[in-house]
């Protein structure tokens, strides 16, 4: 379990996160919506130490998660990232088998190109694809291969920060589709972050909204229609007028 | 009178937190040196990036300057009848000064600005927390390579470059300026003592771990977006190339 207690982070002047308090049980699919700049992404950097809370816990399993062993707390998790990140100077294949050739745990070159291909074919992708360098491929083609990444090393967690960003509605439903099959299936707990409601309900079993910093709302997926709250309401029916100023 | 005190005080300030930054980047980039894992795959693919390919525009900058210090020399020379220095001078010229110094400022436009804009839209697009995230420190494998193989070619481009400056003193004082071919070469291998080559390769090594290192420092923290990216290249360019020149004046003296 992920645990986030009365997590602040500030930079310069701008405090971005003003003591979030969250819980990710085992297994679960959460999603955190939140307009821009609620600290959402920063939320997800700090879970994985890729920023360092000014103040607050984040355990795992009990565990803080900035002491340990990094490489063995990292081994954990798998991220998709916003633009997918590939390696520009990697292949496709080379990109998605990068972590099992790398590590105490590596395996060989001929072994991980095999899982690479076979987690290409998972995401729907022919195996051809798997020589092709990311500059050559459309944004869908990399937010899959991101994907097979990020599942490469069956992690038991995994992240992913705004999936459908820059999809078109059929390809992003493709990628909801896909990451939801895949989560159930490796039995993994997911964290998305999102602005597209469409993901959030294809993806969701729990949904927690971060305004100014802080979770304004969290509840299950079931629970999201007709909160009563507000700035839940106006954020999932798009309302420009309401308790969320939108900077103009 | 205090706005403009203050100012410079900011100034001084922000100077000394950016070379405490560098030298604290620094440190943390050799101490990863020493610490496994280690990619020498990424080692040999910098070498051939930034030694292999500078060979033009080093061997071109060589063989320019050394033609064109050979009628220098031979000019003023010839002022007080000491012309036979030729062959010497350019030799002792290129190896120590002209070679490293000259070699070490075409490899710093080229390399420390190409790094810096390598890893800098690394950073605009994430995937240096990729790298963290896929368990990889980005020092082992984005910045030990580049400081490694760029300390350990810019000597041997410099060596290279030092022939070919040579030999264009040679073909300028040989085709131009009349110097018989044997005598040219003869005074140019007898002048010349070990201590100038060591001194100048020595430079070249110092050299090359500050283009990489500016390279290096500069794209990791580089702003955000293209104009991020592009303050990040003229940053890592500026900075080595003063810092070669200071170093080399301190080199020089180290060595004098």
């Amino acid at each position: 379990m992920i645990s986030i207690k009365d997590v602040h982070k500030s930079f310069t002047n701008n405090n971005v996160l003003q003591g979030v308090n969250m819980e990710i049980a085992k297994g679960e699919s959460m999603v955190i919506i939140g307009g821009s700049g609620t600290g959402k992404s920063v939320l997800l950097k700090c879970i994985l130490g890729l920023e360092n809370p000014d103040s607050g816990k984040i355990t795992l399993d009990g565990k803080e998660t900035n002491k340990g062993d990094r490489d063995v707390f990292l081994a954990r998790f798998g991220m998709l990232f916003q633009n997918a990140a590939l390696f520009d100077s990697l292949s496709v294949w080379q990109n998605v088998a990068f972590r099992l050739m790398r590590g105490p745990n590596k395996i060989s070159k001929n072994d991980a190109r095999d899982i690479a291909i076979e987690k290409l074919r998972r995401v729907g992708l022919k195996p051809e694809v798997g020589e092709k360098f990311p500059a050559e491929l459309s944004g869908g083609m990399q937010k899959r291969v991101g994907l097979a990444r990020a599942i490469a090393a069956k992690p038991e967690i995994i992240f992913f920060d705004e999936p459908t960003t820059g999809l078109d509605p059929i390809m992003a439903g493709v990628i909801n589709e896909l990451i939801r099959e895949i989560v159930v299936e490796m039995g993994a707990t997911a964290l998305t972050i999102t602005h597209d409601m469409s993901s959030v309900r294809s993806i969701a079993d729990k949904v927690t909204m971060l305004h100014d910093g802080q979770v304004q709302w969290s509840g299950k997926i079931h629970e999201l229609e007709n909160t009563g709250n507000p700035y839940l309401e106006q954020f999932i029916n798009g309302h420009a007028v309401g308790p969320i100023e939108a900077v103009r | 009178m205090n706005r403009f005190l203050g100012s410079i005080g900011f100034s001084v300030l922000a100077f000394c937190t950016t070379i405490g930054r560098i030298m604290i980047f620094a440190c943390r980039a050799i101490s990863h040196i020493f610490r496994p894992p280690y990619y020498g795959r990424e080692v040999l693919t910098q070498f051939m990036q930034i030694g292999f390919y500078s060979l033009p525009v080093v061997g071109l900058t060589a063989l320019f300057t050394g033609a064109a210090l050979a009628l220098q020399i031979y000019s003023g020379g010839a002022r007080f009848s000491a012309e036979s220095v030729v062959p010497s001078i350019v030799a002792i010229g290129m190896v120590r000064e002209l070679g490293p110094v000259l070699g070490g400022l075409m490899v710093a436009g080229r390399v420390s600005s190409s790094i810096a804009a390598e890893l800098g839209t690394m950073r605009v697009t994430e995937q240096i927390d990729a790298l963290v995230t896929l368990s990889t420190n980005p020092m082992k494998y984005l910045i030990v390579p580049r400081l490694l193989a760029a300390t350990f070619a810019m000597p041997i481009l410099v060596a290279v470059g030092d022939t070919i400056g040579i030999l264009g003193g040679y073909l300028v004082g040989t085709g131009r300026l009349g110097f018989n071919s044997t005598n040219y070469l003869k005074n140019t291998i007898d002048f010349m003592e070990i201590g100038d080559v060591t001194s100048g390769l020595a430079k070249a090594a110092v050299f090359g771990f500050i283009i990489a290192l500016m390279g290096c420092y500069h794209g990791y923290n580089s702003g955000r977006g293209a104009q991020g990216v592009g303050r990040a290249t003229i940053n890592a360019v500026v900075s080595a190339s003063v810092m070669i020149l200071a170093a080399n004046y301190i080199l020089t003296e180290v060595f004098f």
